[in-house]
């Protein structure tokens, strides 16, 4: 029986046009969707639920609008879901330090999470958590087998290792070949009836505070040509212009 | 003056050229900066001896870097990295060793750093459709990403100090799975070739192999290819949900460049497109673009560039 822990995060819908109000971004008409790898880190968190017997449990962390992502982890099979109440921008640190210690307080065996969030891009969270915890941790897996030990395959210099990791461990799931289960009707009315466990505990300061955001700066308009003869000078220019061949 | 710390990257056993970048990033918050060389053999490190505008340079010694495990690798090198901002290249095992020694030290981690302006520091959000500028209050492990900033000199010879270190490693490689070609990932390369829905056929990415082979580079694919073709593995994939890369060229061929393709690609510092129909949205990020089907366009460039490696 394993105590699975799996981490979500809301996020902007990939396909979402990013807008910004004065100085900060604003995403107040952006449809929020779970982050693209944490879909595969829940599939991954009921594999092993469905291997070795136990119970998975979502956590995100958030304000009380970040209940969707729990109820969308519910719709998929988790079994509890839990959110760590948070209004602020919080930097990795303190982030880190709110989710160790309520994952210390459910005495999990393995944690999972995606392999970066679709809006900071980071990937902090999953090594920073181990970290904290004293656990073993391995990043950006693309397939993960379940024993006594975790098998997982990652990618490694010239291709990918195969790697032995004791539990507890943390995860970080890159998209690998699993496909990810859908909600089902069931699902989705339970999920609908399920009561988020809310948590609340103590933050340390951030020591990294967001200036501005800003729109990418515009590229300069690049050479366009017609026709595949134009290739030649192309690679001309890649070298005598661009020098980077 | 902020004490700044770079970790040499470390690929394919030697001291990666990316290290004279982060070099230049530390110098951009307005110290010259300790590098440390994780290495299992000393020598290693006077790969990083030429390199300008350093105080000095570390050799951290310790088995546990003869393969990578993030928990002895943080373990090592927080015992031997002096105080200050440590800096790391944005590198996928770097960003994750970036996170494991700021938890390590109870500061915060700031990842894929592409500019630093009076301290602060500004990296993309958002899959790189808004940027976002940081300031820092105390110390922090910031990660740099690739190709952006300039590279430090290459003609000092700075001094190599040794020191002895270890780390409990918590992982074990069982095996190493080498890829079947010896062509390099897109994830480590510093040209890349990418195919898209647009060629048609999974064979038809031998003319892509093809162009790759005469320039060194690596052969990226966008979703539409993964998910079409078996042939085509995932490890290929560019974009949101594969590989973030930001090599010096990137050569889009019949990819129209959905905002999830651009995602894993627009901070290339050049990028080429090829592509028949002329309002592909590729086109509106490519410092070069050519309208024309890539049967058209590829043995050209194939040819112009065999002779120009010649
Ligand atoms: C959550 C999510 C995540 C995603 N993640 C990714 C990701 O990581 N990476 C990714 O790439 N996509 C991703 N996508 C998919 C993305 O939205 C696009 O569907 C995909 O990038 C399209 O691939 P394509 O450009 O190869 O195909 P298409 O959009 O079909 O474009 C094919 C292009 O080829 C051109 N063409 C056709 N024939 C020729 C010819 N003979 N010569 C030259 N040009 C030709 C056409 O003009 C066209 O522009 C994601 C989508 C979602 C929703």
């Amino acid at each position: 029986m394993a105590n699975i822990i799996v981490l979500v995060k809301q996020v902007p819908d990939t396909n979402a046009r990013i807008v910004l109000s004065g100085e900060r971004v604003d995403l107040s008409a952006v449809k929020k969707v779970m982050s693209p790898y944490d879909e595969f880190a829940v599939e991954t968190a009921l594999q092993h639920r469905e291997a070795s017997g136990g119970e998975v449990t979502a956590i995100t962390v958030g304000a009380a609008g970040a209940d969707k992502v729990l109820k969308d982890a519910k719709a998929i099979g988790v079994d509890h879901i839990v959110r760590i109440d948070c209004d602020d921008n919080l930097d990795s640190n303190a982030l880190q330090s709110m989710l160790a210690s309520v994952v210390s307080s459910l005495e999990a065996d393995v944690v999972y999470c995606g392999k970066s969030a679709a809006d900071t891009g980071a990937g902090s969270t999953g090594p920073g958590l181990a970290e904290r915890l004293g656990w073993a941790s391995v990043s950006n897996t693309i397939s993960v087998a379940f024993g006594d030990q975790l098998s997982v395959i990652t990618p490694s210099s010239g291709g990918n290792a195969r790697v032995n990791v004791p539990l507890p461990a943390v995860i970080s799931c890159d998209k690998g070949d699993i496909k990810v289960r859908k909600p089902n009707v069931k699902g989705i009315m339970q999920a609908k009836r399920a009561q988020v466990d809310v948590q609340s505990v103590e933050v340390p300061a951030s020591t990294i505070s967001i200036v501005t955001h800003s729109m990418p700066p515009a590229k300069p308009a690049g050479k366009s040509y017609e026709g595949g003869a134009a290739a030649a000078e192309v690679a001309q220019l890649l070298r005598d212009e661009a020098n980077v061949i | 003056m902020t004490e700044t710390v770079v970790i040499a990257e470390i690929v394919k056993g030697a001291v990666h050229p990316t290290t004279a970048e982060l070099i230049t990033a530390a110098n951009a918050l307005g110290s010259q900066p300790v590098v440390v060389v994780p290495c299992a053999d000393a020598s290693l490190a006077d790969g990083a001896a030429k390199f300008t505008g350093v105080a000095g340079i570390l050799a951290a010694k310790s088995d546990v870097f003869s393969d990578y495990d993030a928990a002895g690798w943080a373990a090592a090198l927080d015992a031997v990295t002096p105080a200050g901002i440590i800096i790391t290249s944005a590198s996928p095992q770097s960003k994750d060793l970036a996170a494991r020694l700021a938890a390590r030290r109870g500061i915060s981690v700031v990842q894929d750093v592409v500019k630093i302006e009076s301290g602060n520091l500004t990296s993309p959000i958002y899959s790189g459709k808004a940027m976002q500028t940081v300031s820092l209050s105390g110390n922090a492990v910031v990660s740099v990403r690739p190709n952006v900033f300039d590279a430090s000199g290459n003609d000092g010879s700075a001094n190599v100090s040794v020191v002895d270190t270890s780390g409990d490693v918590a992982t074990a490689v069982q095996e190493f799975m080498a890829r079947a070609s010896n062509r390099l990932d897109v994830a480590e390369a510093n040209i890349i070739i990418s195919g898209g829905r647009g060629m048609g056929n999974p064979e038809n990415f031998s003319h892509l192999e093809a162009i790759a082979d005469t320039l060194g580079a690596a052969v990226g694919a966008s979703r539409a290819a993964v998910d079409t073709w078996d042939e085509i593995p995932h490890s290929m994939q560019v974009g949101q949900t594969g590989k973030t890369v930001n090599p010096n060229l990137y050569i889009a061929v019949g990819i129209s460049g959905a905002i999830q393709h651009l995602a894993g690609m627009r901070s290339s510092k050049y990028i080429v497109a090829i592509n028949k129909d002329a309002d592909a949205p590729i086109f509106q990020h490519a410092d070069y673009g050519i309208v024309a089907t890539w049967e058209e366009a590829l043995p050209i460039l194939q040819s112009t560039l065999s002779a120009m490696m010649a």
